[in-house]
């Protein structure tokens, strides 16, 4: 094949939107079904209750990568062959913090709270406001701003040629990460959980004579 | 969950099928998946509105306008957008999900949420031009092409929510 679908058939932009179209039809769909409509369940990862949004993003990211390195090694589809991003150290680092102030304090990102407004959710409407005019004053204060844009540039940089191993080692080793961060995830929503129930029973009258112990924290989160 | 019918998927059954969304991406468009340039095209439309010469020289909107004769959203992320919405629109329905609601925790009131919900979108806005991404548009297509940047990307998104997760507790929990 040699690249992707719509440069190898040299496909119309009316062709290529409509796929776009269809993309996203996939992407909305499956974000709506992960939970994602809802802030709250965006929210709970930052309180130790619920990791979906990171069991969802480190598969979805781990799938995607074995596919994309698999046609690569293929020789099917290089690597090179598609929009590789590329890396400013500075700029992502301080971009990503401001995402994830917005993220907790707003309870969405851009992405989900797409879905969160078509699934009917007033503060979905009203953070999307807020991108919007976040971004109308990143492009007021272009002169001022845009230079951060750039800040900590370093061109095209992967993790494998980081680190100086093969491409091959790399996806293991991000795959094995990725189940590694599943496994302790699952401990650390337990080991909350049974806290939060533990001091409800020493709360707790003293059980009536002759009935049974109250079963502590009987209910499961899930 | 107080999910009245449908239960939400299997977090990794969902990640799988997002993951496949990214990859048929990749391999259809050549492009990843994203969000946050929809919402700079919007403000770059209102923007143009006010002023075109202005919009047009600027640096950071002037490229959506430099073809006269099509429109600034006829582009690739402003369909996907569009296609998502669609979707997730489907997705809700169908699941019987649809609900005018403003989602808050116990302890909060929807007046609080809808100002946090705005202060955090302008938040999020002004990080996804500096980072040129959000969680999709960078964590999501460039965590799965292995891009270093992406990685650092990521980690920040969730350094920052924890943050100030704290500060911001008795809006959720």
């Amino acid at each position: 094949m040699g690249g992707p679908l719509v440069q190898v058939l040299s496909l119309s932009h009316a062709a290529e939107m409509m796929i776009a179209v269809m993309v996203g039809m996939g992407f909305g769909w499956v974000l709506e079904r992960a939970g994602f409509g809802r802030s709250d369940n965006l929210a709970s990862i930052f309180y130790g209750r619920d990791f979906r949004v990171l069991r969802v993003m480190f598969t979805a990211i781990a799938t995607a990568m074995i596919g994309l390195y698999f046609l690569d090694l293929a020789g099917v589809m290089p690597i090179s062959s598609i929009g590789i991003l590329d890396t400013y150290l500075v700029a992502q680092l301080v971009g990503g913090l401001l995402i994830g102030f917005g993220f907790i304090v707003g309870g969405w990102c851009p992405g989900t709270s797409i879905v969160g407004l078509v699934s009917g959710k007033v503060d979905a409407l009203l953070f999307i406001g807020g991108l919007v005019a976040g971004s109308m004053f990143f492009t007021l204060g272009f002169d001022s701003f845009g230079p951060l844009q750039d800040a900590g540039a370093r061109g095209r940089v992967l993790l494998h040629e980081q680190f100086h191993v093969s491409s091959g080692l790399m996806v293991l080793a991000v795959a094995l990460f990725a189940v590694a961060s599943f496994w302790a995830v699952g401990k650390i929503e337990k080991a909350l959980r049974t806290r939060r129930a533990a001091p409800a029973p020493r709360l707790a009258p003293a059980p009536e004579p002759g009935s049974a112990a109250p079963a502590a924290a009987e209910g499961s989160a899930s | 969950m107080n999910d009245p019918t449908k239960r939400f998927w299997n977090p990794y059954t969902a990640g799988f099928a997002l993951g496949l969304v990214l990859l048929a991406s990749f391999v259809l468009t050549g492009h990843g998946l994203g969000a946050s340039g929809t919402f700079k095209h919007l403000g770059a439309v209102v923007l143009h509105q006010s002023n075109p010469t202005w919009a047009e020289e600027n640096g950071n909107i002037g490229a959506f306008f430099a073809n006269p004769a099509r429109s600034s959203l006829d582009d690739w992320i402003v369909f996907l957008s569009l296609g998502a919405a669609i979707g997730g629109g489907l997705a809700a329905f169908t699941a019987r999900r649809f609900r005018i609601e403003t989602i808050r925790g116990p302890r909060a009131s929807r007046e609080q949420r809808w100002v946090l919900a705005g202060a955090g979108g302008i938040l999020a806005g002004l990080g996804a031009q500096i980072a040129r991404g959000c969680t999709s548009g960078q964590a999501l297509t460039g965590g799965a092409q292995l891009a270093v940047g992406s990685w650092v990307f990521m980690f920040s998104v969730f350094g920052g929510a924890y943050a100030l997760a704290w500060f911001v507790r008795k809006q959720w929990i």
